[in-house]
């Protein structure tokens, strides 16, 4: 596939080369706030992109997908306070627990379609933030602080800003490279087919939901490496990280910046994080401005904002 | 009949009261085209879609190559050589023609848990798919997404959906159902092609294309079975023109 100079491609150029100078510009301005912004907005971009691999790609509309965010978040937390510092330990048990949980909440969600799917998921999104408010050795409602960072036996020191951002960016990077090369694979095709006509696919050969529920495992994993990274820039989890309300941040990011395209959700997470910050600095009552914001653009520009800069290529 | 490719035997399937299938038998046998023809809600969508899958009888047997597949689910089938096309056309709409081709292929490429490559640089399934459009005259317009496709051309990607998985045997609902004549004449030109190949069975309301095709025919009324044989026989039977033909003979007389 030839790489064309359509404006979605050079946002994406722009945007990407942005966020990797962006703390070169905070050197200079001496700003460090923007830095320590930023770093969320990249963590949320990755839970984002990977909240876009089953909503926009697979169709899976799920209302509960800030879960993974807490999961994530705890298995950091919880190993800390119990005295396992290793990031070589927590990252991978944040990854392998997100897994098992997309599983269980998979294997049963998928056997519906539609409405029932949002709410079985939010359900069980739900019941992972009770659960969390109730384990009262970890802070309960309260929330669990963590006093160290996960620690990377020196290869990487993620209490350095810089560092840290850098990671995060990494890490959606190459997220987004692999959703990239995901959705392009057979399984993609497959995954992609069966958003487009279920039936027709099961004709010809595919068993659905088994490809569904690996789609929704893998989704699951990349938002609760994104957990994890949002419980060291914060070094605070709390039961609050899975509420509802973030996991419908969290879809309108990837309908504001576009289902179904791969960068869409990092410009969504952007613009919506940034538009957050700046409104709530202007007003107490910024949700009373964003809310229709977000109105006009998903009844006039149905592909989000990547879908008013032009159709995509297909090869 | 030893060698029947499909027999389906004392099929039932009730929709709350209604009997959509009563009590249906069949054999199809490898190599004809077994057209199934009869009024509007006779039922034979509801038979294609049991023996695809899609939907599942309430009692009765159906086997497909000496193997009782009543219980398979659709995706099962399909790996066994059974292919359907739909009465009312069902493709990824917003795929590529090619696409929704080299998709088929892949079905039947073993699994589909590669996560890496690139499947649309495949070769094999690319050329797979180039093949099943060229069979139906549509490589032409193998780029073009399939909602920009005409209902004719949709038709006939139907058709190549359904080659493309190597099928046994291929289900076609109503292949002609809003074809215009050219186009009508065209699939069945095609179709007249096809049979050579691979055992048909055929769901049409078209009677000219079904007696210029059929080696043997089947008549359906409220989901049961009237009369069954060659063409010659069912155009004779007084059943059947008191059923159905009556009226649309004079149709296709003056059409």
């Amino acid at each position: 596939m030839s790489v064309s100079f359509n404006a979605r491609n050079v946002v994406t150029a722009l945007v990407a080369a942005g966020l990797l100078l962006l703390p070169l510009y905070s050197q200079l301005t001496g700003n460090i706030f923007v830095l320590t912004l930023f770093t969320r907005i990249v963590i949320f971009a990755l839970a984002a992109a990977s909240l876009n691999l089953i909503m926009g790609y697979g169709g899976m509309m799920s209302f509960g997908h800030a879960a993974y965010l807490g999961i994530g978040g705890y298995a950091v937390g919880i190993l800390a306070h119990e005295g396992i510092g290793s990031g070589f330990i927590q990252w991978p048990v944040a990854i392998l627990a997100s897994a098992l949980f997309a599983l269980a909440v998979g294997s049963l969600s998928l056997r519906t379609r539609g409405v029932y799917f949002i709410m079985i998921t939010l359900a069980f999104a739900q019941m992972a933030y009770y659960v969390a408010s109730g384990l009262a050795r970890y802070g309960g409602d309260d929330g669990l602080t963590i006093y160290k960072r996960s620690d990377f036996d020196g290869l990487i020191n993620l209490s350095g800003r810089v560092q840290f951002y850098y990671l995060c960016l990494a890490c959606l990077f190459g997220g987004v490279y692999l959703i990239w090369r995901i959705v392009n694979s057979r399984f993609g095709m497959v995954v992609q087919g069966l958003r487009s006509n279920e039936a027709r696919m099961q004709a010809i050969g595919f068993p659905a939901n088994r490809y569904r529920l690996v789609c929704f495992v893998i989704s699951g994993m990349m938002c609760g490496l994104a957990g994890a990274l949002l419980a060291n820039n914060t070094d605070f989890v709390s039961p609050a990280s899975m509420y509802w309300t973030r996991s419908g941040d969290l879809m309108v990011m990837v309908i504001l910046g576009g289902m179904g395209s791969l960068f869409g959700p990092v410009i969504g997470a952007i613009a919506y994080l940034l538009l957050e910050e700046s409104l709530s600095q202007i007003t107490e009552y910024w949700a009373m401005i964003l809310g229709p914001m977000l109105l006009l653009i998903v009844l006039f520009g149905r592909g989000g904002i990547m879908g008013m800069l032009g159709r995509p290529r297909r090869g | 009949m030893a060698d029947a490719l499909l027999r389906v035997e004392n099929l039932v399937r009730r929709f709350g009261g209604i009997l959509a299938t009563d009590n249906l038998s069949l054999d199809v046998i490898s190599g004809e085209l077994h057209a199934i023809i009869g009024p509007n809600g006779a039922g034979k969508t509801t038979l294609i879609s049991q023996l695809t899958g899609q939907l599942l009888p309430n009692s009765g047997t159906v086997h497909f190559a000496g193997q009782d597949i009543t219980h398979l689910p659709a995706f099962r089938r399909s790996a066994l050589g059974l292919a359907r096309s739909f009465q009312i056309t069902s493709l990824l709409s917003d795929f590529t023609a090619l696409d929704n081709v080299a998709l088929a292929a892949q079905a039947h490429d073993g699994h589909s848990f590669r996560f890496w490559g690139n499947a649309r640089k495949e070769s094999r399934l690319r050329d797979a798919a180039h093949a099943a459009l060229s069979r139906v005259g549509l490589d032409h317009r193998a780029d073009v997404v399939v909602s920009e496709l005409s209902h004719g051309e949709q038709r006939e990607l139907e058709l190549a959906v359904a080659l493309a998985t190597k099928p046994q045997l291929l289900l076609l609902d109503e292949p002609m159902a809003g074809l215009g004549v050219t186009e009508s004449a065209r699939m069945v030109k095609l179709l007249q092609e096809l049979r050579k190949e691979v055992t048909i069975v055929l769901v049409e309301h078209d009677m000219q294309a079904v007696f210029a095709l059929a080696d043997r025919i089947t008549v359906l009324v409220y989901g049961r079975v009237i009369a069954s044989g060659v063409p010659s026989a069912i155009r004779s039977n007084e059943e059947v023109k008191r059923a159905y033909l009556g009226d649309q003979h004079v149709v296709v007389a003056h059409g």
